[in-house]
């Protein structure tokens, strides 16, 4: 069979559409609400969220197993739960003091893992289960999955795409946004939130330890290219989808975790982008970066004469 | 979750230019503590509309925290703070009429942003979540009110320190306020960020904004300042002229080599720049 047919076979199978679909709204979404994690120099909050959310995962399955539904229904409405609680808490605590901002997120790393793993013990079920939510599980996206990951993306991107001016005012100086009047509690709670919610959403794709990748890398890669904010949540967003479904197609084809994949792929990608970059990158001539400002300092000629050698030899 | 965009609330246009009018800023019987210590003991400080006031005094003396208690980044243990007729903390402050410069810090988070998106920030308020329309000629003409027209498009980290804080400045000015509010904004800026800075000051003088703007020195300002406010250790020492720098040592020219013999020679307080006064700021 030719490579284009098989192509073809791949729109036309539903898991391969859903998962894809998946794949397309969490590209697009998670690398928005990563622009302002690193814009806050919080990129490790998603990994904190996505161990909490391990907790939710499980207690959705004791409530579960306690109802006596099927346990893995109520797994990504406690994930969602439990990570929009944890961002907050996290929240909290930066806001009380910044400096125990770092040991809260490691309390919560700990405290997330290990409270999931009991819990599913306690639930009857093993670590098996929890696998699944670990590494990802695209190609057993349910239309019920899919539904939610639509809606959950589609909130992410409005306030996040929506709200950019002013959340980027609170990230980039929250005194000032203070001083503007903008209600930065709340704010800064919405950028929480919406992690939280794009961690959930993406724990089904990539997996809650590598949910973070997708929020982080494809920001790193867009760092690379641009230097104005807009357009690095732009690219990041675009290449967040470019990796996510190229990941995913690649996994159609061969039998490697799909989560691994896109993360390796991105991570790639930012390789190739900072290894490039430098070569790609105007070389600047060696001369003064502001032309239009002033020297504060005049030299005498002759010690300025033995400066400018030094320089060239 | 807010109501759209809204034209300015009545306020425009009621400016009033002579100093006497209703008062500006505000502000009773403040006092600041930060953990074990107290920062601002009492101070009593009203400001009228059309004055511009510099609030001078040496490291610690409290004129940053009295800065950021206006604009209500600090919390007071005690006192009032008010701000175009309103109280801070009870009534709604018209902040879109407020411009507030921070103390330069760094050159802003782990993302890239260009000098343009910096002043855009600017034009948010408690009621305004998004940019206006027309927001990118109001950020250029700001841009331009502090000589940096052409670099709207520049990253903020390839700016020079006095190119970061003119961006600041026109990101307050870019609200078009009636007062206007600046920590420390000249502090290690180059001579021609400075020189800039004092014509922004001008012109919005001549306009009627009020100014409050925290110095070490007169410097640049020195002929436009109404009246000065020293603080020390946290109390209003002085209140009124702007003091007069000795010309020999004040001007900017001034190559100070000679040693020093101060305390034999010690003049009263006030004669010359209480900051450079203050025995505290003069080696031994």
């Amino acid at each position: 069979m030719n490579p284009l047919a098989e192509l073809g076979w791949m729109f036309t199978d539903p898991f391969m559409q859903r998962a894809l679909l998946a794949a397309l709204l969490v590209g697009a979404s998670a690398p928005v609400v990563g622009t302002y994690l690193v814009q806050r120099r919080l990129s490790l909050l998603g990994d904190g969220i996505g161990h909490v959310a391990l907790t939710g995962v499980a207690l959705g399955w004791l409530i579960g197993a306690a109802l006596g539904v099927a346990p893995d229904t109520l797994a990504v409405p406690g994930a969602v739960v439990a990570a929009v609680a944890g961002a907050l808490a996290i929240e909290l605590v930066r806001r009380r003091g910044r400096t125990s901002g770092d040991l809260a997120l490691a309390i919560m790393f700990y405290g997330g893992i290990a409270g999931g793993v009991l819990l599913i013990g306690i639930a009857g079920g093993s670590n098996g289960n929890l696998m699944q939510y670990l590494f990802g599980s695209i190609s057993t996206v349910s239309d019920t999955d899919l539904a939610l990951t639509v809606v959950l993306s589609v909130v992410v991107l409005a306030v996040g795409v929506g709200l950019r001016a002013a959340l980027f005012s609170v990230s980039h100086d929250e005194d000032f946004a203070v001083a503007s009047g903008l209600p930065v509690w709340l704010l800064n709670a919405a950028v929480a939130i919406v992690a939280a919610l794009t961690v959930t959403v993406a724990m089904r794709v990539v997996g809650l330890l590598l949910v973070s990748a997708l929020m982080i890398v494809p920001v790193a890669v867009a760092q690379q290219l641009t230097h104005s904010f807009a357009r690095t949540m732009t690219t990041a967003s675009v290449v967040g989808v470019v990796v996510c479904v190229t990941g995913l197609t690649i996994t159609y084809f061969q039998d490697v975790s799909p989560g691994a994949t896109i993360v390796v792929l991105a991570v790639g990608v930012y390789a190739v982008a900072a290894a490039v970059r430098p070569l790609v990158a105007r070389r600047r001539p060696a001369q003064d970066p502001h032309p239009d400002l002033p020297d504060d300092v005049e030299l005498p000629p002759a010690e300025r004469k033995a400066a400018d050698q030094e320089v060239c030899t | 979750m807010t109501e759209p965009a809204r034209t300015r609330p009545g306020g425009i246009g009621t400016v009033v230019t002579e100093p006497g009018a209703e008062p500006v800023i505000d502000v009773g019987r403040l006092h600041v503590h930060a953990g074990a210590s107290h920062i601002l003991r009492g101070i009593d400080l009203t400001i009228r509309a059309g004055e511009t006031v510099a609030l001078l005094g040496a490291n610690g003396s409290g004129k940053s925290t009295l800065v950021k208690a206006l604009v209500g980044t600090v919390t007071p243990s005690q006192g009032t703070v008010g701000l175009l007729g309103a109280r801070l903390g009870t009534d709604r402050v018209p902040w879109e009429r407020v411009g507030y410069v921070p103390q330069r810090v760094g050159a802003g988070g782990g993302v890239p942003s260009t000098a343009a998106e910096v002043v855009a920030s600017g034009l948010l308020n408690g009621r305004r979540w998004w940019l206006p329309r027309g927001w990118r000629g109001r950020v250029r003409d700001a841009l331009g009110e502090v000589g940096l027209a052409d670099r709207a498009d520049s990253a903020m980290q390839v700016l020079s320190g006095g190119q970061q804080q003119r961006v600041l400045i026109a990101r307050a000015l870019v609200r078009d306020p009636d007062v206007l509010v600046l920590d420390e904004p000249v502090a290690g800026v180059d001579r021609p960020s400075q020189e800039a800075f004092a014509a922004t000051v001008r012109r919005l003088g001549e306009r009627g904004v009020t100014v409050l703007v925290v110095l070490h020195e007169l410097g640049e300002l020195a002929g436009l300042v109404t009246r000065a406010v020293v603080l020390r250790h946290g109390v209003v020492v002085h209140d009124g002229e702007p003091p007069r720098p000795r010309t020999e040592h004040g001007a900017a020219t001034h190559h100070h080599q000679h040693p020093h013999d101060d305390a034999t020679r010690r003049r009263p307080a006030l004669t010359q720049n209480p900051v450079a006064a203050d025995p505290e700021e003069v080696a031994p």
